[in-house]
């Protein structure tokens, strides 16, 4: 059994997953497309989420939202599943691998064999593609990785059916139907103006006004936490804004590139502008992690340089602020 | 970031023939993908990270050796989990599987328990009684 599915390696699990499936369905999508349709960008603070031990912030929605809004704006429905029963989750699996048809699932990350060692924490929202089944076992086109890889049975249901925050519980997925040309256009649009009302929501800990929360809290950390603690949680920050799948500075460049295709598509020179603002955002998001990282390499903290790097945060609120009142202006 | 600039730091990717995924800009100023091959700033925040599990793991060794806690707490840090993860493991309430750190507790827990540990830890009951020095 042969089936002619393009492995594509990208940044982030989630939209190479929906890159990969539309385009094996013959509507191929780029990576940033979905990520900026599916209004993937976000910033929030989330200090009752404890991750390895540190205030967790997350630099995209929750997972599963990507594709779900991606799939209501381009007009596409999804079949989504998950089981109690792993000897179920596997039947519907072969089931549709016999079909010759591809599935995107929801996996944990811990006991992914094929990852780096220091990479396999407690995650539970990574995605993949199944596409073929060879005896026993499955071809797996992970999109993070550069080649497809392969998973046994054994393994594939242990991933599956991984435990803990967002527990995949067999999450299976894939594309059912599909409009005859994607609106694109309007997607676009609805994509690029429900982030701008995200990034700018009226609520403390999330968008440019998280950011600014967020910014005032590392100014406080050495004092009430130790420098232990407050280096440990700015190395968390700096790994969850640069982790695998942001595509580099909080995925803030995935989200320049989206606005560099979008302003071809819906031919405005605005967006092109704004695609070059925001990668100096990026740029700025890339300094800040390398200025974080000085303070947490040498273990000394001065007061001053928590200072410096707070300010840095602070202004990148403010550029963020200015930026998203812009974009949402430049689509209307 | 420019296409140049995309950093190819000696990173712990290197040892799994992983390369990631990044978004840069090219001479013309055209969005494009390239692999790096890690980021000092990242290497750096993972290591100390991976460090800080490693403390955490010598300091429960330590606590059981001392008789202060169970080895459930001991192998729980060995996998990278904390009690909720764990709990939700082994299907039992987060305060049942602290009581279980508890040296008195674990000592007169049934085979079946013990079970339901080893296996979430893959090890024997007889490596989760006893832990290695």
């Amino acid at each position: 059994m042969k089936i002619d599915f393009t492995h594509k390696q990208t940044a982030h699990c989630e939209n190479g997953v929906v890159s990969n499936l539309m385009t094996y369905n013959g509507h191929p999508v780029s990576e940033p497309m979905v990520f900026g349709i599916g209004s993937g960008l976000l910033y929030c603070f989330i200090p009752v989420l404890k991750v390895n031990h540190a205030p967790a912030i997350t630099y995209r929605v929750m997972p599963g939202q990507i594709f779900k809004k991606f799939a209501k704006r381009v007009g596409i429905k999804i079949k989504k599943e998950k089981f109690k029963n792993p000897k179920e989750a596997k039947a519907r699996l072969d089931e549709n691998l016999a079909k010759n048809n591809p599935v995107g699932l929801q996996v944990g990350v811990y006991n992914l064999t094929y990852f780096p060692d220091e990479y396999r924490f407690h995650f539970n929202a990574h995605n993949l593609v199944v596409y073929v089944k060879k005896e026993n076992t499955y071809l797996i086109s992970d999109p993070i990785m550069e080649e497809v890889t392969s998973l046994t049975e054994k393994e594939l249901e242990k991933v599956r059916f991984a435990k803990g925050a967002f527990a995949p519980k067999g999450h299976i997925y894939y594309p059912i139907d599909f409009p005859e040309k994607l609106d694109l256009e309007n997607a676009i649009k609805k994509g690029i103006n429900h982030t701008c009302k995200d990034m700018l929501a009226p609520i403390p800990i999330l968008g440019v006004r998280g950011i600014k929360y967020v910014a005032n809290l590392i100014r406080k950390w050495p004092k009430k936490h130790g420098v232990k603690k407050a280096n440990h949680y700015l190395g968390q920050i700096v790994r969850m804004q640069e982790e695998i799948g942001t595509g580099g500075g909080g995925f803030r460049y995935i989200f320049a590139a989206f606005l560099q295709e979008s302003s071809k598509i819906l031919n405005n020179d605005k967006l092109a502008d704004l695609s070059k603002e925001m990668t100096e955002i990026g740029d700025l998001w890339r300094d800040f992690a390398l200025n974080a990282s000085r303070i947490y390499k040498n273990r000394k903290a001065l007061q001053d340089s928590y200072e410096s790097v707070a300010a840095q945060l602070a202004e990148i609120s403010d550029r963020e602020k200015v930026f998203f009142t812009k974009l949402k202006k430049a689509i209307k | 970031m420019k296409k140049e600039e995309v950093p190819q730091d000696k990173s712990n990717l290197e040892s799994a023939h992983f390369k990631e995924l990044c978004y840069a800009v090219d001479e013309d100023g055209n969005y494009v993908t390239k692999n790096s091959t890690g980021w000092d700033p990242k290497t750096i925040a993972l290591d100390n990270a991976i460090q800080e599990i490693n403390d955490r793991v010598e300091a429960s060794k330590q606590r059981v050796l001392n008789g202060e806690s169970s080895p459930i707490e001991y192998y729980m840090e060995l996998n990278k989990m904390d009690v909720p993860i764990l709990s939700s493991y082994v299907e039992m309430w987060s305060w049942r599987v602290k009581r279980h750190f508890k040296p008195s507790v674990f000592n007169k827990l049934s085979d079946k328990i013990l079970n339901k540990y080893a296996a979430i830890f893959e090890i024997s009951i007889a490596d989760l009684k006893q832990i290695k020095e």
